[in-house]
């Protein structure tokens, strides 16, 4: 039996909601870290869309979005996508490398910070997933891919679509002074991997 | 200027000449473009995945290739087209993110592209172009009163096919 988003609990959601939370704190220490700087997050949102809505999150399907795409093994498979718009993903690279460039071009420094920060996002959520289920877990490297939002979302939306015909996102928002950066993490469990996480959450007779 | 019908995400529509159908930004996903050429009665169907069988939640016919042309054709006669005058061009089916053990879900483009094919094929209708593969996204434009497809890319420039 496999499990599709419609299908969830409002008690799932939100232990789902909370793992992204602590997930979401982790790597805003992380990155905070990183640039040694404070960085304060808003409580990420979750959010169960239907296809057609989802690309609206970022400015339709035609905006310049920047995914970065991982896999995930261990006692579960699945995927993991980071989306960003392009002037967020920009922005982010600003802070992070501590300078005020105007160009909206994203050059190879850029798209290699950007690696990196999905790295960090993913890693902080698997991490605490991993922590709260005693799931073994790990991911890939990164895969970038710079391109319009339909087309970038059209992988995750895929996945999920094998299932049912709604996406679970979570949108989580990272301050550091003037700096506003909007990002959408999507963490797609495999068919079968949906069901071991919720049990393993506690969530899932 | 003509108004352009959209057709989002597992989503299809079909329009009588002068009518535009578009679809934004397709990705893995492919855009199936009929195109009557006595009638101009034109339709586009967005398919995501190649095959309806096995899959349990399969209600909606335009998220699968072999429901979705199947269900697009039969629209389209409603409305008068002609079974035996209906071409085809096709595009979208992309592979956006690239790894080096390509397994079964990343290669969902390439799937998608192959399973229309062979719809296609079993229910006779041409294939008169496509553009379909690569990497890169595509928005895509069927102008019913003329037949052309619009294809525009970021980065790859635009063709009609």
């Amino acid at each position: 039996m496999s499990i599709s988003i419609e299908e969830l609990n409002s008690l799932q959601i939100d232990v789902l909601k909370e793992i992204g939370n602590i997930g979401a704190g982790n790597a805003a220490t992380a990155l905070s870290k990183m640039i040694s700087k404070r960085i304060d997050m808003d409580v990420p949102k979750v959010n169960i869309l239907e296809f057609k809505n989802v690309a609206e999150l970022v400015g339709g399907p035609e905006t310049e979005v920047v995914g970065i795409y991982f896999k995930v093994s261990g006692d579960i498979t699945g995927s993991i996508m980071v989306l960003m718009d392009k002037k967020s993903a920009k922005k982010l690279t600003n802070l992070l490398m501590g300078r005020n460039d105007a160009e909206d071009e994203l050059d190879d420094m850029d798209l290699s910070a950007l690696q990196e920060v999905g790295n960090i996002l993913s890693g902080s959520y698997l991490s605490s997933l991993s922590t709260l289920t005693n799931l073994n877990l790990s991911m890939s490297i990164p895969s970038l891919a710079i391109d319009m939002a339909g087309a970038i979302l059209s992988v995750p939306v895929i996945l999920f679509g094998q299932v049912g015909d709604r996406v679970m996102l979570i949108e989580t928002d990272f301050n550091e002074g003037t700096y506003h950066v909007k990002s959408n993490f999507f963490l797609i469990p495999d068919e079968e991997s949906f069901e071991i996480l919720l049990k393993s959450l506690g969530v899932l007779e | 200027m003509i108004d352009m019908i959209k057709v989002g995400m597992a989503d299809m529509n079909t329009t009588c000449s002068p009518g535009v159908l578009t679809t934004l930004g397709l990705g893995s996903c492919v855009g199936i473009c009929l195109h009557d050429t006595s009638t101009k009665i034109s339709g586009l169907v967005h398919i995501m995945l190649p095959s309806s069988e096995q899959i349990k939640n399969n209600s909606n016919e335009a998220k699968f290739a072999d429901t979705g042309i199947v269900k697009l054709v039969e629209d389209m006669i409603k409305i008068g087209a002609k079974r035996n005058k209906i071409i085809s061009k096709i595009a979208g089916g992309a592979q956006m993110f690239n790894f080096n053990d390509s397994s079964e879900i990343m290669r969902i483009g390439n799937r998608n592209v192959v399973a229309t094919k062979e719809i296609l094929k079993k229910l006779n209708i041409p294939i008169v172009s496509e553009d379909t593969g690569g990497n890169h996204g595509r928005t895509i434009e069927l102008y019913s009163e003329t037949g052309i497809l619009l294809v525009r890319t970021i980065g790859y420039g635009t063709k009609q096919i």
